[in-house]
């Protein structure tokens, strides 16, 4: 696969410096701001972050469904060698769905109340590939079977009301995988759902990824699930990247103070019961107007430990701390890992 | 579907019966004698009492409805026990003493006129409002939506009886483009019918021009950020199938609502616009029954008015049934 324009060390999704800025009445909201990333082929990618952290809006500009007329997309995002930003929107209509797909949060809402399940699965198909209705048609049962949902033959005809909130869900699974994409995009594909049915979804995807060889970004607020399913983590705060890891490292040594905070929100059944959960103090920071200095810094408790006020007044940059591990704080690397540290023991001390 | 359909038959059945029960009392127990109104200039308390029973007004009010809505089903006779007994056929809706015709015969004389002045100030709003409404959200935000918002509020400021006059003045009076109105079916008279027309239906579709392009505007706006419209462009889809199948699909339906209501109550008549134009309808009849205090005549087309009402409302939901998969369980 190696040409001259695309070297193979190439990741297969590559973002450079990506920002999104929606001018409103209040200010420009800068959603998100120079974000870098990038995911090999079949992996899969965890972006992790709060309410308003620009991990949704991350998603859909890879899915280029931010409205160019509404905000100001800059970067770049290379997916298999090829630049989205900028690309004519029928080019990009013919990823969507077709190389990269999406599943959103809500499943209810995601699906057309008034089409059959099994016409909405075929319209995906007709998107990107012309075919009898009747193949179109073999070919979403098959896709619902594959998915989990019993008696599909009788389901594909059902309209989305009929369906739980679970089945729901692995209807738009298969939607989004009805044209074989290679680049799955789950926003938040569980929170919807309960506790028993997200696990059913998250072991769907991880299995039809191994199946389909699919690379996967997962977005999710839920630290608790990335462990189990992410082979890479990234944080998201206040529309930038704060700290990047494989999974093992970040659960193991977090090295900024917001990823301690949400590790440490996170409830355990191993840890002990008068172990009280630690919120993170404060609010996200207003999105038109940020803190001048470390995004999180307001709410960080050891900001102080930084000589000079630097936290407050200078951004500081995404920076290796370790191979693969990246980390946005001013704090020395030695102290941020003896208070990863501290905080990790008291976390574990329960048990 | 098929129980639904009769449940909801079966309540307006019922529904139609209390609506009799309620215009009935209503209008009966108001003050006034109609005895004495039916009179006349050389009138004595003999010729009243002569006239109450002639009317029927003599009886008990609990007989007067039982006549009344026995008349509904089997038609009535008027003083049968005189030498010149009036009948009034099943569906009998009364007698108008005042202008010795059945109630029911003056309503069906009426009607066209009112049907056609409604159905075609519908068409006119409808196409305008829908079309109008959608372009202003396609272009949210910029000048084409403030312009027809603005339109908008114009249409929607402007009484049907300002905008009627104006018509008249400048249209007919001043410029002499259309001769003055002069109603004539369609059918004896297609161009004179559409020279009457045109201005009573400008006037009656311009207010709800105006609702219906900020109604449709907000609609279509709303669904644009309906998670399904993501979806259908995460899909892959053209923006038109996007727009048109997914978008205006949904956001259109619950105008099908405001649409039928708004017809149903137009076929009812439509007071101030045939006041203004002459128009022989229904809502020129209701004005001058009252006017006339014909009691029959008043009852009967309240009630008429009222069962159009309730019939709409049925088809309506019917209809809304069978578009939104979502409303056929319930």
């Amino acid at each position: 696969m190696t040409t001259p324009d695309r070297p193979a060390e190439q990741p297969f999704l590559e973002i450079k410096d990506l920002s999104v800025a929606f001018p409103t009445e209040d200010g420009l909201v800068r959603a998100v701001e120079g974000v870098s990333l990038s995911i090999e082929r079949g992996r899969t990618l965890a972006i992790v972050g709060e309410s308003g952290s620009g991990k949704s809006v991350t998603a859909q500009a890879i899915m280029g469904l931010i409205d160019r007329k509404v905000a100001k997309v800059t970067g770049e995002i290379w997916l298999d060698g090829q630049e989205l930003i900028g690309l004519p929107a029928n080019e990009l209509q013919a990823l969507r769905g077709g190389k990269v797909a999406m599943i959103f949060q809500d499943p209810m809402s995601s699906l057309h109340p008034f089409y059959r399940v099994g016409d909405q699965i075929t319209e995906a198909i007709n998107a990107h590939r012309s075919m009898r209705a009747k193949a179109a048609r073999a070919i979403a049962l098959e896709m619902l079977r594959r998915v989990g949902i019993p008696a599909a033959d009788r389901r594909i005809d059902d309209y989305p009301h009929q369906l739980s909130g679970g089945m729901r869900q692995r209807v738009m699974i298969a939607m989004a995988l009805i044209n074989a994409p290679e680049l799955l995009i789950a926003d938040e594909p569980t929170t919807a759902l309960d506790v028993t049915v997200q696990a059913q979804i998250l072991e769907l995807i991880a299995s039809l990824q191994g199946e389909f060889g699919i690379t996967v970004i997962m977005i999710t607020h839920d630290l608790g699930i990335v462990a189990d399913v992410a082979d890479d983590v990234a944080v998201m705060y206040g529309g930038r990247i704060v700290e990047v890891a494989s999974t093992g490292v970040l659960y193991a040594q977090p090295e900024m103070p917001y990823t301690l905070g949400l590790l440490s929100s996170i409830p355990r059944m191993d840890r002990e019961l008068s172990a009280r959960l630690e919120p993170i103090p404060g609010n996200p920071p207003s999105p038109i107007q940020l803190p001048p200095g470390c995004v999180f810094q307001p709410r960080c408790t050891y900001s102080d430990r930084v000589a000079g006020g630097t936290c407050l007044n200078v951004r500081p940059d995404l920076l290796e701390t370790a191979p693969g591990h990246l980390v946005r704080c001013h704090l020395p690397a030695e102290e941020r890992r003896q208070i990863s540290q501290g905080v990790l023991n008291v976390l574990a001390g329960g048990s | 579907m098929a129980a639904y359909v009769v449940r909801r038959v079966v309540m307006m059945v019922g529904l139609l019966f209390v609506l009799t029960v309620a215009v009935f009392f209503l209008f009966t127990l108001l003050p006034g004698d109609p005895a004495r109104l039916t009179c006349g200039k050389a009138c004595s308390p003999q010729i009243i009492e002569a006239n109450r029973h002639r009317l029927g007004y003599d009886q008990p009010i609990l007989t007067q409805y039982e006549e009344f809505l026995s008349g509904l089903v089997v038609g009535r006779t008027y003083s049968a026990d005189s030498p010149d007994p009036i009948v009034c056929n099943a569906p009998c809706l009364g007698y108008s003493f005042t202008r010795h015709e059945q109630v029911l015969t003056l309503i069906t004389a009426a009607a066209p006129t009112t049907f056609w002045l409604a159905t075609g100030a519908f068409i006119m709003w409808i196409s305008a409002g829908i079309s109008l409404g959608i372009f202003a959200a396609l272009n949210h935000g910029r000048w084409p939506d403030r312009l027809v918002m603005g339109i908008s509020l114009v249409g929607y400021s402007l009484p049907s009886f300002f905008i009627g006059l104006v018509l008249i003045f400048f249209v007919i009076l001043k410029l002499n483009w259309l001769p003055f109105p002069a109603y004539v079916s369609p059918f004896d008279n297609p161009f004179q019918f559409l020279q009457t027309m045109i201005l009573p239906w400008i006037v009656l579709a311009v207010l709800n021009t105006a609702f219906y392009m900020r109604l449709t505007r907000n609609q279509v706006l709303e669904t644009f950020n309906e998670d399904f419209v993501r979806t259908a462009r995460a899909k892959g889809l053209p923006e038109r199938t996007v727009v048109i199948k997914h978008a205006l699909r949904a956001g259109l339906t619950p105008l099908v609502t405001a649409a039928g209501m708004d017809l149903a109550a137009l076929l009812g008549g439509a007071i101030i616009t045939e006041s203004i134009f002459s128009l022989p309808g229904l809502g020129a009849l209701a004005v001058s029954s009252v006017l006339e205090s014909d009691l029959p005549l008043i009852t009967g087309i309240t009630l008429v008015t009222s069962a159009i009402i309730i019939v709409a409302n049925l088809v309506v939901d019917l209809l809304y049934a069978v578009i939104d998969p979502r409303v056929r369980l319930a």
